[in-house]
């Protein structure tokens, strides 16, 4: 007879596992020692996500804020543009939770490896997860294959394990930046489930997304040197997220030639 | 301890339900489900003498923002047989990929070029088993050993065979054109002329679809993807002093 508390529940030996689904990240980081909290220390814990406000029960009726929507939860802001032989991609520096600034320096563009980056957008809990999940499989591609991810063949793994997701998907749109063969700039874009779009000339996504359409149509002009290409994509991202209280509170530009590879922060409107 | 997921085991392909439960919770919080990139459009086919004519504007769409100016909705199936695709973007591309592979290791199964009804039957039971929740309306020519065949697929799983098609938001437009021009035995002049002007129609009288045209023409045993076959909306007066910023004028 099972003795009470061994695996008669099978798999599941002891009742702290987390929900299964969400068990299976690599990347686990080595549990944070236990700091006794303090009644100050427990006040001060972020609010459970809520994206309506809360029903309230009185006879005043509080007038219905709309829902928003989960893109619009965290903000962000990416932009990607394509030069002579090199490529730029930006993003802009605020994580906030909806309408609170949280942090001033969050990371949004990945490096995969030297000549490939990502920079997703949207929800940042599924903008780290996916990332961490694409490190994960180019790690194990390179070796097998003993070499580095072409950004062609990135952009499908990208989007097949977003189409996986389907009918549940990451809240996530990448944009995809990298020097293929013979060093030509490849970039691309997909929505949250997987459509991919190449372009020849910029990329966009984010909250800010439709001013940068704008702003990059304007001042994108192809071949552009890095430096000149540095000016440009700067002057659309900070232009953009200025029209966007989501996003902004700086920005975060790498510019990647053959050779070498340029990162600027730039200082913006802190607001 | 279970050490299984995603990760250690390779995936044996097909959809993966993992995060619908955390969507559903906020759903249930108040989220807005986020839209998907639709491609607006207007697709055609039509069958003349020598085999099919298919036709796409190149608009795709996020809500009223143009995403692709120039994306390609004609998509291979298998060197003679061409899909067009509307409706949801991923869905579209993912189906006829999927597909055209499934095709690819049936001819070399079989050692015989492929049959559009293979592909038609392909798509449709995997839409059907979907229930619609895959959103893709096809419009699928070709031509094989048994002739020229044209048909459209809907997103629940249903087919039609017909001698002129068109599907996507400016059907309407183009069916138009199909069924005051159309007769039997166009020339293969004709009929591409015919399917521009379609496509035309579609692309100035719908605001989903727009930019340019594209043509592909399947004939017995040579296929002719025309990219970009007409450009009737060029970009004009483009500044010719652009904007330049000098080197420095971004602090830092």
């Amino acid at each position: 007879q099972a003795a009470p508390g061994s695996n008669s529940r099978g798999l599941r030996s002891g009742g702290t596992e987390p929900n299964a689904s969400s068990s299976s990240c690599s990347a686990r980081s080595p549990p944070r020692p236990h700091k006794p909290t303090s009644p100050d220390q427990q006040r001060r814990r972020p609010p459970p996500l809520l994206l309506l406000p809360p029903q309230s029960n009185s006879a005043a009726p509080v007038p219905a804020t709309p829902a928003m929507s989960i893109f619009e939860y965290n903000g962000s802001a990416v932009v990607a543009m394509v030069g002579k032989n090199c490529f730029a991609i930006a993003s802009d520096r605020r994580l906030g939770v909806q309408l609170q600034t949280v942090a001033t320096d969050f990371q949004r563009v990945f490096k995969i490896h030297g000549k490939l980056y990502i920079g997703l957008s949207g929800l940042a809990s599924d903008a780290q997860t996916l990332y961490q999940r694409l490190v994960f499989k180019h790690k194990l591609y390179q070796l097998r294959e003993e070499r580095d991810m072409k950004p062609e063949t990135f952009a499908s793994l990208v989007s097949s394990m977003l189409y996986e997701k389907r009918f549940g998907p990451y809240f996530c749109q990448p944009i995809i930046a990298g020097l293929g063969q013979d060093d030509e700039p490849f970039i691309c874009t997909m929505d949250c489930i997987g459509a991919k779009e190449l372009a020849k000339d910029f990329v966009v996504s984010g909250t800010a997304s439709e001013s940068l359409y704008g702003a990059c149509e304007s001042m994108y002009k192809p071949n552009m040197e890095p430096e000149e290409l540095f000016e440009t994509i700067s002057q659309a991202l900070l232009s953009s997220v200025d029209r966007d209280c989501l996003s902004g509170w700086g920005g975060y530009v790498l510019i990647v030639t053959p050779t070498e590879v340029q990162e600027r922060i730039l200082k913006g409107r802190m607001d | 301890r279970r050490m299984a997921g995603s990760m250690e085991l390779p995936t044996k392909g097909g959809f993966s339900f993992d995060l619908c439960r955390r969507n559903a919770m906020l759903e249930k919080n108040g989220l807005k489900m986020p839209g998907f990139r639709k491609t607006g459009t207007t697709i055609v086919g039509l069958v003349f003498a020598d085999g099919v004519v298919l036709g796409a504007d190149t608009r795709a769409t996020e809500g009223p923002i143009v995403a692709d100016k120039n994306c390609e909705k004609i998509h291979f199936m298998a060197p003679n047989i061409y899909c067009c695709g509307a409706g949801t973007a991923a869905d579209t591309e993912a189906v006829t990929d999927m597909v055209s592979s499934q095709l690819q290791l049936h001819r070399y199964a079989t050692s015989r070029e492929s049959r559009v009804v293979t592909a038609l039957t392909l798509l449709k039971t995997h839409l059907f088993n979907y229930q619609g929740h895959v959103s893709a309306a096809l419009v699928l020519g070709g031509v094989d050993v048994t002739g020229p065949h044209l048909h459209t697929v809907y997103p629940h799983g249903s087919t039609d065979t017909l001698p002129f098609a068109t599907m996507g938001s400016g059907s309407l437009a183009a069916m138009s054109v199909f069924e005051s021009k159309y007769r039997e035995g166009l020339t293969r002049e004709e009929g591409i002329a015919l399917v521009a002007e379609a496509i035309r129609a579609g692309i100035f009288n719908d605001l989903g679809s727009g930019s340019n045209v594209d043509v592909c023409v399947i004939t017995k045993g040579n296929t002719e993807y025309l990219r970009n076959h007409e450009l009737p909306n060029p970009r004009t007066f483009v500044s010719s002093k652009g904007y330049s910023f000098n080197k420095g004028h971004t602090g830092k």
